[in-house]
C-alpha cells in the first residue's frame, strides 16, 4: 500500500512538474567528465551548450557539472534529474550505467548520453565517428613519419578508442606499408602532466608523429617542444602547438545540441541513436597544415572520399593480429555495431590489447 | 641523448612537484598538524604562478606569486585549526576543495596561454658530460631547490634548536606547552612553510611541467605527496626516496607500455603506487622500530590559561 501511495505521489509529482514546466524554460543540464578548460573534449561539449543558450535565448536555460568522476556520476546526474532539469547531457561513454539508471527513476526526463549504447524511450545517445577523422591523420602520420614509427596516446582500452587506435593505424599502412605504432595508455582521461610522460616516452622511444586519445594538449605540446609532430584531439589546438599540429579532429557538437534542444521544446524529442561523421558535420577537420602540398592534397581528398561515402576506413576485407579475417556485417565494411564494440587489434599493430 | 638519458631527465620532471609538495607537508604533520588541502594548495600554485608569470611576463614573479598563494591558503587553515581549533580533517579537505574551485576562477582567463620553457643550468663542461652531464648539472632551478629543501628540512629537525622545538610540539603539545615552546607560533610556520612548498609544486607543475595551465591539473598529485609522507614514516630521506620511486615506476610503465612488453597497461598504472608503498614499508620494518605518526597528529591544542 504504502507503495502505492509512493508511487501516486511519484506520480502527481512528475505532473505537476511537467505541467509547470509547460510554462516554464526547458532546464537543460550537462554532465562533463573533465573541466570545460581542458581545450579539448569538455571544452567541444561546453562550446554545444553555448550554442544552445545562443540560439533559444530565453526559452532555455542550461547549467553544467564539470570534472564529475565516473565512478561517483549518479549524484551529479540525478543532482540534475531532480532540480527540474528536463534535457540531461552526459558526455562521456563511463557515465552509462549511471545514466541508464537514472533514466529508469526519472521517466519524464530525457536523457543524452553520448558514445554509449544502451538506450531507453527517455535515454538517447549519440557520437561521433571519430575514427573517420583519425583515418586521415593516419595517412598524414604515415606519409610524415621519418623515423616509421608513429605514436597514439590512449586513455582506456575502450572500444571507441580501440576503433580510433585501428583506424589511424589503417590510414597510415594505406600509405607507408612498413609503418610501426606504440601505444601508451595513461588510464586517465585528463592527467596533463602523465599525458606529457606518455608522449615523451613514446617521443624516446622513436616515435615522431603523434596522435592522441586523451582530453588534454600536453601530448601535442610535448611534440612541439621536441620539434616533433602531431594532431590536437576533440578541439583546433593549434594554439598550444603552431609548428607541431598537422591537423585536428575536431568535435563540433553544436548543431545537434540545438536540435535536440528544440525537439525538446516542440514535443517531438524522440528516443534514438546518432552517430554523426564528417558527412555531417559533427567531425570537423582543422585546417591541414605543417605539410608538404601533396600530403596536404592527399588528406583533403581522403576527407572527401569519406565525406561522399566512397571510403570506409573498416572496409573489408579486414584483418586481426593473428590474420583471422573480421567477419563483415556491414556492406563491404563493418557494421556500426563492430566498430562501437570493438575489442581487437587489426593486422600490423604489434603489441597487445590491455584488456 | 640517448633513451636511458631522456628517461632519467623525465623521471626528475615526474618527481621534483611530488618531492616539493611531500616535504612541506612533511613539517607540518611533524608539528602536529595534518594538512588534507595539498591539492588545493598545489592548484593555486600553478593558478596564481602561472596567470603571474604571464601577467609580469616573468617567471621569478610566476614563482614568488605561486609560493605566496599556497601559504595564504595555508594561512586561511591555520586560522581555521589554529585560532578556533577547528578539526583539522574536516578544514583540510575543505582547503582543497576552495583550492581547486578558487585555481579554477583565478585561471579562467589564462585557459590557452603558453610560457617558453625556462631555462636549465649550463655548465660549460660538466653538462655536456654524456650521461651524467645534463641529469646533474643541467637541471631547471626547481630540481635544485627541491633537493636542498630536504636537506635543509634534515639539518633542521635533526640539529636546530627550533627544529627540536617543532617536533617537540608534534609529540605532545601540552608538554611543549607546559616547558614554555611556543605551540601555536610553531605549528603556524610550519602550516606556512607547508603551503609555500604547495604553491611552489604547483608552479612547477604550470610552468615548468606542463607550460600551460588548465583546472584541475593537479590531477591527485597533492593526495599522492600526503600519502608519501605517510609511507615515508615522516622522514624527510625516505619521501625523497619515496618520491623518486613513485616517478621512476611512473616513467618506467609508460615506457614499459611503448616498449610493448606485453603486460595489461591497468596493472602497469598501478605499479606506481604498489612499488612506493612497498619499498617505503620494508624500509620502515628494515628499520628494526616503528616509526609512528607524531603523537600530537591531528589534535587541535587549546591552551588552558
Amino acid at each position: 500500500m504504502r507503495r502505492i501511495l509512493g508511487l501516486a505521489a511519484t506520480v502527481a509529482l512528475a505532473l505537476a512538474a511537467g505541467s509547470a514546466g509547460a510554462q516554464q524554460k526547458l532546464k537543460i543540464g550537462f554532465i562533463y567528465v573533465g573541466p570545460v578548460g581542458d581545450h579539448g573534449w569538455s571544452y567541444q561539449h561546453d562550446v554545444g551548450r553555448k550554442a544552445i543558450e545562443k540560439e533559444l535565448g530565453s526559452r532555455v536555460e542550461t547549467t553544467f557539472v564539470e570534472s564529475v568522476p565516473e565512478a561517483d556520476s549518479e549524484r551529479a546526474i540525478e543532482g540534475l534529474a531532480r532540480t527540474g532539469h528536463g534535457l540531461i547531457f552526459t558526455t562521456s561513454f563511463g557515465f552509462m550505467e549511471p545514466t541508464v539508471r537514472v533514466a529508469r527513476r526519472y521517466p519524464n526526463v530525457k536523457f543524452e548520453h553520448a558514445t554509449g549504447i544502451k538506450r531507453a524511450p527517455n535515454l538517447a545517445t549519440y557520437a561521433a565517428k571519430l575514427h573517420e577523422g583519425r583515418y586521415i591523420i593516419g595517412q598524414i602520420a604515415g606519409k610524415m613519419t621519418k623515423t616509421g614509427t608513429i605514436g597514439y596516446v590512449g586513455a582506456f582500452p575502450i572500444p571507441e578508442v580501440v576503433a580510433g587506435i585501428n583506424s589511424y593505424f589503417l590510414g597510415a599502412q594505406s600509405v607507408n606499408p612498413n609503418v610501426k605504432i606504440k601505444i601508451v595508455w595513461v588510464n586517465s582521461w585528463y592527467d596533463p602532466a602523465k599525458e606529457a610522460d606518455a608522449a615523451k616516452a613514446l617521443l624516446d622511444q622513436g616515435v615522431d608523429v603523434l596522435a592522441q586519445h586523451t582530453d588534454s594538449p600536453a601530448p601535442l605540446q610535448t611534440a612541439e617542444a621536441r620539434g616533433k609532430m602531431g594532431f590536437g584531439q576533440a578541439s583546433d589546438m593549434e594554439r598550444f602547438a603552431p609548428k607541431a599540429q598537422l591537423t585536428a579532429i575536431i568535435d563540433d557538437w553544436a548543431p545537434y545540441y540545438v536540435a535536440r534542444a528544440k525537439a525538446a521544446l516542440d514535443g517531438s524529442w524522440k528516443s534514438g541513436d546518432v552517430w554523426g561523421g564528417l558527412d555531417s558535420g559533427m567531425v570537423v577537420m582543422a585546417p591541414y597544415k605543417n605539410m608538404p602540398e601533396d600530403v596536404k592534397k592527399m588528406a583533403e581528398e581522403t576527407e572527401k572520399a569519406i565525406k561522399s561515402g566512397q571510403l570506409n576506413p573498416f572496409k573489408c576485407p579486414l584483418a586481426k593480429q593473428d590474420g583471422a579475417a573480421v567477419e563483415c556485417k556491414g556492406t563491404n565494411a563493418l557494421s556500426d555495431e563492430q566498430i562501437l564494440s570493438m575489442n581487437f587489434y587489426v593486422k600490423g599493430i604489434d603489441d597487445k590489447l590491455p584488456q | 641523448m640517448t633513451t636511458f638519458e631522456a628517461i632519467l631527465l623525465t623521471i626528475v620532471t615526474a618527481s621534483t612537484p611530488l618531492l616539493i609538495a611531500a616535504i612541506g607537508e612533511l613539517v607540518a604533520e611533524r608539528a602536529g598538524v595534518l594538512n588534507l588541502g595539498v591539492e588545493g594548495m598545489m592548484a593555486m600554485g600553478a593558478a596564481c604562478g602561472f596567470a603571474a608569470a604571464i601577467g609580469f611576463n616573468s617567471t621569478a614573479a610566476g614563482i614568488a606569486v605561486g609560493i605566496l598563494a599556497g601559504t595564504a591558503l595555508a594561512a586561511i587553515f591555520a586560522f581555521a585549526v589554529l585560532g578556533l581549533a577547528a578539526n583539522q580533517v574536516g578544514s583540510g579537505l575543505a582547503l582543497t576543495i576552495l583550492g581547486l574551485g578558487l585555481s579554477g576562477l583565478i585561471g579562467a582567463p589564462f585557459v590557452g596561454a603558453r610560457r617558453d620553457p625556462i631555462p636549465h643550468l649550463h655548465i660549460p663542461g660538466l653538462t655536456d658530460l654524456p650521461v651524467i652531464g645534463r641529469l646533474f648539472f643541467g637541471q631547471d632551478a626547481f630540481v635544485y631547490i627541491s633537493l636542498a629543501l630536504v636537506m635543509a628540512v634534515v639539518l633542521f629537525l635533526a640539529r636546530a634548536r627550533s627544529g627540536l622545538t617543532l617536533r617537540a610540539v608534534g609529540e605532545n603539545h601540552s608538554s611543549a606547552h607546559a616547558l614554555g615552546l611556543p605551540v601555536l607560533r610553531t605549528r603556524l610556520l610550519a602550516i606556512l612553510f607547508g603551503g609555500a612548498c604547495a604553491g611552489l609544486a604547483g608552479v612547477y607543475l604550470s610552468l615548468v611541467y606542463t607550460r600551460f595551465w588548465s583546472p584541475g591539473m593537479t590531477a591527485g598529485r597533492g593526495w599522492i605527496a600526503l600519502a608519501l609522507v605517510v609511507f615515508a614514516a615522516w622522514r624527510p630521506v625516505y619521501a625523497l626516496a619515496g618520491a623518486y620511486l613513485f616517478g621512476t615506476a611512473t616513467v618506467l610503465q609508460l615506457h614499459a607500455q611503448a616498449g610493448q612488453i606485453g603486460l595489461p597497461s591497468q596493472l602497469l598504472s598501478a605499479v606506481p603506487y604498489v612499488a612506493t608503498i612497498l619499498a617505503l614499508v620494508l624500509l620502515s620494518v628494515l628499520r628494526g622500530r616503528a616509526l609512528g605518526a607524531p603523537g600530537a597528529l591531528g589534535a587541535p591544542f587549546v591552551p588552558d590559561r
